[in-house]
């Protein structure tokens, strides 16, 4: 049976496993070589669990005493006293393992991250840039040595055939390109298809302990029928052995997603002689921003997010950041924005170095640049007076009304940034009258004289008696059950004008005998124009 | 120099060419005053009505009338104003301008000023609305003329609504006195209330006459209709008054 698809020959993928990265970790943290110094003691890593502290890792000295991984920090106490706990840090080994995937691609065109603790690198055709495969296997084992990581590296023709070698066979293995692969790997565990642990517990219940005898089932149709029966619920592949298997062999496509990596642009100005006054400054920040421009001009991109680092003599990191309404890479537009920001900057003995990184970037086309002539006899764009608006109110001051799905008036709006786009929304009922200004909170209002049919005659509101000319009404809005306690009243809504014109929009909060509560309120919430 | 800004000899015969009444659809002043007592919203409404007829009449007479219609228009109000008037509400707003406010919300009468004259510096806006509550110190005749000579520089008419205020000084090109009037009762319902209309008191003013309207707003356009009885009399123009008595006279 040919097990192996040509096309899937001519791939190479190296499969990296750093079997100890967390401990790793903690020795470069530590400062001290494997078996030296502090790593001489037993020490596990540990995470808190729903259950109590559980082992990630324990370091050799650790093992030999009856630690190991998965165990209860309690149980592992019990064999081993003295052994010594630090926490692990699964994010920062994630954070380090991406560094390492970019650092990896030394060795081929791309790299993924294979979580928790291994890489996977695409080596086609770049084998003999290092003298062979062997060679390439050797440079590997030697580079990351030289970076106190102890990895396990493989080579085959698929992803889960380096996996699984990289894990389960001895180091430095690899897969030419005529080997079977299916026969070579038959002795291997089936923990070797990258399976989740249930899967192997029910694998293993079913007596098929190695990928030879899943193989095996594979040849007669009826076997892989009954395991495609018992999985055949199961579409992911970590789930499923029949996809992993092919997988491994090269049948079936396993996609990968490369890490890419993206550099934020940077420029910065180291100074000969500390500045320690405002004059100085302004004129480094001008520098930088030009050349922050170039460089945005460059990459045709415009900034978004800006932050500007100060090194002080001191040590001390002073940071500004800066956000944008819309791309720019205009110096002068960036100048004055951080002008607002720089005058509270305290200086210290003075400042030795700048920085200035475009944390978020956005692509923008190259245009004439906007001299500053024309702009003091244009006017300037919507998005830079927006940006300067912010700058000084804050970006809670400038906003832009948008509507919300709800009946009650002060729901039915709500605020977001100005140029963001506006939510896709209901159009308003047309024959519902809103008033053009609606107050931050209704404000009570003593009703003095309502006709018998319930319309207000003539009311009170703030120190002034208004006499009710004219009345349409009553609008009802019921409260949001979903949303509000069921005590809440109803409001029966009123545009009413007085004897001088003044309209208003005032509601009486529930019905009197409603049950909820004694006389209703009357309210005024909006002011018509 | 541009020939047409000179006067005609026919205006220099006669007086009042030259200083006509104001009326609706006719070139807006580019800065505004307007007065108006907190507990309405007849400055905020008037001052948005008079901001669409100044627009529907610059996008009769130019062809960036198109463009215009597009533009945003920004809101700024200082703390004292949102307090007493509440905020900008969205479905009560004019059709066409619904989605194109933008919302500043000042803490102080300067932040607003700050906002104002950065917003009439801002070419992609059609047009300003400030509101300020009482006379704060910062609103200075210096600060209204650099907002005057920063919205005629740059084009974009400014109106800056003024709640419970003391009519100080100002430089602004026309300035009103602007109050809530009874509605035209709609037809449907002759009990219910109507358009909005406003009695407003036009009594500064660099181009025009002062006067006395009631305003009305239509969905489409705005209506002026002069109140007959002359309660404006400083700068009046002579033969003009002298007609108002006359029928004042043959009324009574």
């Amino acid at each position: 049976m040919a097990s192996c698809p040509e096309h899937v020959k001519e791939r190479r993928i190296m499969a990296i496993w750093a079997c100890e990265l967390a401990l790793d970790r903690w020795r470069h943290s530590e400062d001290c070589k494997p078996g030296e110094g502090a790593d001489e003691q037993p020490l596990a890593l540990i995470t808190e669990t729903a259950h109590g502290p559980r082992i990630d890792a324990a370091n050799a000295a650790g093992q030999a005493e009856g630690a190991a991984r998965g165990m209860m920090l309690a149980d592992a106490r019990t064999l081993c006293p003295q052994l010594q706990v630090r926490p692990s840090d699964p994010a920062g080994d994630l954070a380090f393992l991406e560094r390492l995937a970019i650092w990896a691609q030394r060795w081929g065109p791309w790299s993924a991250i294979d979580a928790p603790d291994g890489l996977l690198v695409d080596v086609s055709a770049v084998a003999h840039l290092f003298g062979g495969e062997r060679r390439l296997l050797a440079d590997v084992a030697q580079r990351c040595a030289a970076r106190g990581l102890s990895v396990r590296a493989a080579i085959a023709p698929t992803a889960g055939a380096a996996w699984a070698l990289a894990h389960y066979a001895r180091p430095g293995a690899i897969f030419s390109q005529q080997d079977d692969i299916t026969n070579r790997l038959a002795d291997l565990p089936v923990a070797a298809l990258r399976l989740d642990n249930d899967v192997l517990v029910v694998l293993r219940r079913l007596g098929l302990k190695r990928l030879g005898d899943l193989a095996g089932i594979g040849k007669g149709s009826t076997g892989r029928d009954a395991i495609h029966r018992r999985f055949r619920n199961r579409k992911s592949p970590s789930a499923n052995p029949l996809v992993r298997m092919d997988q491994l062999a090269g049948r079936v496509p396993e996609p990968l997603l490369p890490v890419i990596p993206l550099t934020a642009a940077l420029v910065q100005r180291r100074l000969l002689e500390p500045i320690r006054h405002r004059s100085l400054l302004d004129r480094v920040v001008q520098d930088l921003a030009a050349d922050m421009a170039r460089e945005l001009e460059g990459r045709g991109e415009g900034a978004r997010r800006l932050q500007l680092g100060m090194w002080r003599i001191d040590g001390e990191v002073l940071l500004r950041d800066l956000e944008l309404a819309a791309a720019t890479r205009d110096p002068d537009h960036i100048c004055r924005l951080f002008a607002a920001r720089l005058d509270d900057v305290d200086a210290g003995f003075g400042i030795e170095m700048l920085r200035l990184r475009a944390s978020w970037a956005e692509p923008l086309k190259l245009g004439q640049a906007d001299l500053e002539a024309a702009a003091e006899e244009h006017g300037t764009s919507l998005s830079a007076c927006v940006d300067r608006l912010t700058v000084r109110l804050g970006s809670d001051a400038v906003q832009r009304p948008i509507l919300r799905a709800s009946h009650i008036p002060e729901r039915a709006q709500g605020w977001q940034a100005p140029l963001e786009a506006e939510p896709v929304q209901q159009e308003e009922l047309a024959f519902h009258a809103r008033p053009l200004k609606l107050l931050d909170r209704a404000e009570r209002i003593a009703v003095l004289y309502a006709s018998p049919d319930g319309y207000p005659r003539r009311f009170r509101w703030r120190g002034d008696l208004f006499d009710v000319a004219r009345v349409e009404g009553p609008e009802r809005i019921a409260p949001e059950w979903w949303r509000e306690r069921g005590s809440t009243r109803l409001r029966d809504y009123y545009r009413v004008e007085d004897a001088t014109g003044r309209r208003y929009w005032i509601y009486r909060a529930g019905l009197a005998g409603d049950g909820r509560g004694g006389e209703p309120d009357w309210f005024l919430q909006g002011l018509f124009a | 120099m541009d020939m047409a800004s000179l006067p005609r000899a026919v205006e220099l015969a006669s007086p009042g060419a030259r200083n006509p009444r104001w009326h609706p659809g006719g070139q807006a002043a580019l800065h505004s005053e307007i007065f108006a007592p907190a507990g309405e919203a007849s400055g905020a409404g008037a001052a948005l009505a008079l901001a669409l007829d100044g627009l529907r009449a610059r996008g009769n007479d130019a062809d960036a009338g198109a463009s215009a219609e597009e533009r945003s228009i920004l809101w700024v109000q200082d703390k004292a104003a949102r307090r007493l008037g509440g905020r900008p509400y969205r479905p009560g707003l004019p059709e066409n301008l619904r989605h194109r406010l933008i919302h500043v919300a000042a803490k102080t009468p300067e932040d607003a000023l700050f906002a104002l004259e950065e917003g009439v510096r801002c070419r992609d806006l059609a047009c300003v609305i400030g509101e300020v509550a009482g006379n704060p110190r910062a609103l200075t005749f210096t600060a209204s003329r650099r907002l005057s000579l920063t919205a005629e520089r740059h084009g974009v008419p400014l109106f800056l609504v003024r709640l419970d205020a003391e009519t100080d000084l100002s430089s602004a090109r026309m300035r009103w006195q602007m109050r809530a009037a009874p509605s035209a009762p709609p037809l449907w319902n002759p009990a219910a209330p109507g358009h909005p209309a406003w009695q407003a008191q036009l009594f500064r003013a660099r181009s025009h006459a002062p006067g006395e309207w009631i305003l009305r707003d239509g969905k489409s356009f705005l209506a002026a209709e002069r109140l007959a009885d002359g309660h404006d009399t400083h700068g009046e123009q002579p033969e003009e008054k002298v007609g108002n008595m006359a029928l004042v006279g043959g009324n009574g």
